[in-house]
C-alpha cells in the first residue's frame, strides 16, 4: 500500500511510518520538522502541507491512503494566529488536495479535546455530541474547526472514503504529546479540590489504532482510546511526581513561571473537569484493542522520562 | 513527603478497616488503581462510607424495610420523596444500600452542576459515584447494570416546608420514560423524618443566590443542621413498566402518577411504623 503522511515527524507521525515500513508499505512523509535519522525506506519531504509543492508530493504519488497527523496541541501556548493557520488551513488543504487528486481514503487524527470540558459535560462523549466548551476555551476554535471541516468531506465528498479518529492523550517513551509535556517536571500543578478523570493510551496503542484504520477503512467519526481513565492525582503519583495543588486563581498566575508549564489560560477547566470518550464504534468498526493497561502506559513513560532531580 | 503522603495517612485515620474490606465486595470494575471507569474511588468510598455509617447508624438510627426488594445485581431504580433540605434523603439511602444489602450495593445518584462547580464537593461526589444529573449518565449508568437514585421531585421536594413534611409535590415525568428506554425495574420507596430532622421554616433564596446555590433552608435554630431524630426508609416491590419510553404524555403520566402512589402508601407506611 503506498501511504502518504502529513505530520510524519512528530511522535506519533514517526513511530506509524516505522511501523508501515517495516510491514512492506511504501511511505511518504510531509513535515516541515526535521527527523534527521529517518529510516532510509521513508521518502520525507521537508515541507509545509499548505504549501504547493507538497501537492505536488500527492499529484505525483497518489497514495492509497492520506494519514494526516499534522495538527498541534492548543493546550501548550503555541502562537495562536499561527496555530490556526497549521489547524485548519493544513486540513483544509490536505482534503481540498485529496478530492482533487481522487485518494481513496483520507484519515484526519484530530483530538478528544474536541469535547470540552465542563461541569455539564457527560462522561464518555459520543461522536454524534456537538463541541460543548468553545466559549471557556476559545483556545480550541481551530482544532473544533478543522475536525468539523474533515467531517464535512463524508457528505462533501462521498466517493472518498473519509475516517475522522477524534483521540484521547498519548503517553509514551516519547514524552512528546499534552499530557507528557504537563507531567514532565518534578511538581505538577492542579487545581485544589478538582481531580478530573483524564483519558489516555500508549503511543504504539494509537499507533495500531492508525493502522487498524488505514486497513479496515471504516467511513465516519470514532473516538479512539486506550484503557479505562484514571484520576489525574493518581497519574500524577503514578508517575512518581508530585501534586502542587494551588487554588484557580493563583494557578492562572502563575502559569508559565516558576518552571510550571506553560498552559492556555482555557485549559485550566481541562484540570478541573474531565473530558472522557467512548470508543466502542471504533472498537467495533475496527477490532482494535489497546495491548497497555494504564499502569504499564504510565511506567514506560516514567522509565524514559524519570522524576527530573532537584 | 509529598503532599499526597501526608494527605494519605490524614485519610487513613478516617477508614474503618471494616468498612475498607467491605468496601472491595461491591460488585464494581475497579481498576488496579482501586477505580472504576465512572472515577469512583474505593478509598473514598471507604471514608465517606465510615462517616456515613456513623451518621446512619447512631446519629440518625437509621430504620430500613423493604432492602429485599432491591435486587441484588443488574440496572434498577431507586426512586422515592424527597425528606429534609438538605441531601440528608439521600445519604441515608446509600449508607442503606452499602450496609443493608449482601452484597452491597453502590447508589448512584444524581446531583445538581452547582455541586460538581465546587471545589472539593464536586471531587468527592464523582469519587463516590454521585454524577451530574444529565440524561447521559443516568443512561449509561443504567446501562452498566448500575443501582441508580432518583428523587422525581427535584430541587421542589427539597424545599418543602416543615408542616408539607410527609406531601409529596409534582413529580417529573422523564424518570418513567427512562425506566422504559432501558429495561429498568423501578424500585418506590417512602422516606420519614427527614422533615424533622430539618424542620425547615423558610427558604432563603435571594440569600442561595449570593452563595452560589438554589436556596438555603431556614431552620427555627437558623442553621440547616440535621437533628438527631430517627429516620425511616420503606422500600417496596419493583414495578415494571412495559414500552419504549416514546409513549403519550397521558401514558407516561399514569405510570408515574402508579409510582406517586405507591410512594405516598410507602410514606403512610413509615409513619405509622414510626
Amino acid at each position: 500500500m503506498k501511504i502518504v503522511i502529513p505530520g510524519a515527524a512528530g511522535a506519533i507521525g514517526r513511530a506509524l511510518c516505522k511501523r508501515l515500513i517495516a510491514r512492506g508499505d511504501q511511505v511518504i512523509g510531509i513535515d516541515r520538522r526535521p527527523w534527521p535519522d529517518a529510516p532510509k525506506e521513508l521518502e520525507l519531504h521537508a515541507l509545509d502541507v499548505r504549501k504547493r509543492a507538497a501537492e505536488d508530493v500527492l499529484r505525483r504519488h497518489r497514495p492509497d491512503v492520506v494519514v494526516h497527523i499534522g495538527t498541534v496541541s492548543h493546550i501548550t501556548r503555541t502562537r495562536d494566529d499561527e496555530r490556526y493557520k497549521i489547524n485548519l488551513g493544513g486540513t483544509k488543504a490536505v482534503f481540498e488536495h485529496c478530492e482533487r487528486y481522487e485518494i481513496p481514503h483520507v484519515v484526519f487524527v484530530g483530538r478528544h479535546t474536541y469535547y470540552g470540558a465542563g461541569a455539564d459535560a457527560p462522561l464518555y462523549h459520543r461522536e454524534d455530541e456537538p463541541p460543548l466548551a468553545l466559549s471557556g476555551f476559545p483556545e480550541l476554535a481551530d482544532l473544533v474547526a478543522a475536525d468539523l471541516y474533515a467531517g464535512a468531506a463524508l457528505w462533501r465528498v462521498p466517493e472518498m472514503i473519509t475516517t475522522v479518529l477524534r483521540v484521547c492523550y498519548t503517553l509514551g517513551p516519547s514524552g512528546d504529546g499534552t499530557l507528557a509535556t504537563f507531567l514532565r517536571g518534578r511538581r505538577v500543578p492542579t487545581i485544589l479540590g478538582f481531580d478530573p478523570l483524564f483519558q489516555f493510551m500508549h503511543e504504539l496503542d494509537l499507533v495500531d489504532a492508525l493502522v487498524a484504520a488505514v486497513d479496515r477503512r471504516p467511513r465516519g467519526v470514532f473516538n479512539v482510546a486506550g484503557p479505562p481513565p484514571l484520576p489525574l492525582s493518581t497519574i500524577i503519583a503514578r508517575a512518581g511526581r508530585t501534586r502542587l495543588p494551588l487554588p484557580e486563581f493563583i494557578l492562572a498566575a502563575l502559569l508559565g513561571h516558576r518552571g510550571l508549564p506553560k498552559l492556555a489560560r482555557g485549559a485550566l477547566t481541562h484540570l478541573m473537569h474531565p473530558v472522557v470518550i467512548d470508543d466502542q464504534a471504533f472498537r467495533r468498526a475496527t477490532g482494535f484493542v489497546p495491548k497497555h493497561d494504564a499502569p504499564a502506559t504510565i511506567a514506560t513513560f516514567t522509565a524514559r522520562h524519570p522524576t527530573p532531580a532537584t | 513527603m509529598s503532599a499526597w503522603g501526608c494527605r494519605s495517612c490524614t485519610v487513613s485515620l478516617l477508614i474503618d478497616p471494616e468498612i475498607a474490606a467491605r468496601v472491595r465486595t461491591l460488585e464494581l470494575p475497579f481498576g488496579a488503581d482501586g477505580i472504576d471507569p465512572f472515577g469512583v474511588s474505593q478509598r473514598d468510598l471507604a471514608w465517606s462510607y465510615t462517616l456515613l455509617g456513623r451518621l446512619y447508624r447512631h446519629y440518625f438510627r437509621v430504620q430500613t424495610q423493604g432492602i429485599e426488594h432491591v435486587p441484588d445485581r443488574g440496572r434498577a431504580m431507586l426512586v422515592g420523596n424527597h425528606s429534609g433540605g438538605v441531601a440528608v434523603d439521600g445519604l441515608m439511602v446509600i449508607a442503606s444500600m452499602f450496609f443493608e444489602k449482601n452484597p452491597p450495593r453502590l447508589a448512584h445518584g444524581m446531583i445538581e452542576k452547582f455541586i460538581a462547580d465546587q471545589p472539593f464537593a464536586g471531587m468527592w461526589a464523582s469519587r463516590t459515584g454521585q454524577l451530574v444529573g444529565l440524561p447521559e449518565h443516568a443512561t449509561r449508568l443504567l446501562e452498566s447494570e448500575r443501582l441508580l437514585m432518583v428523587f422525581p421531585e427535584g430541587a421542589r421536594g427539597t424545599a418543602k416546608l416543615f408542616p408539607k413534611r410527609n406531601s409529596l409535590v409534582e413529580f417529573g415525568t422523564g424518570f418513567v420514560r427512562l425506566a422504559l428506554q432501558t429495561n429498568t425495574p423501578i424500585v418506590p420507596f417512602g422516606f420519614v423524618g427527614g422533615g424533622a430532622a430539618i424542620p425547615t421554616v423558610y427558604n432563603a433564596y435571594k440569600l442561595g443566590k449570593l452563595l452560589g446555590v438554589p436556596y438555603v433552608p431556614v431552620t427555627p435554630y437558623l442553621l440547616p443542621l440535621p437533628l438527631p431524630v430517627s429516620l425511616r426508609v420503606h422500600y417496596g416491590e419493583p414495578l415494571r413498566f412495559e414500552g419504549t419510553g416514546r409513549e403519550d404524555d397521558d401514558v407516561i403520566q399514569g405510570y408515574v402518577d402508579t409510582v406517586k402512589d405507591r410512594i405516598a402508601a410507602l410514606i403512610q407506611d413509615g409513619r405509622g411504623a414510626a
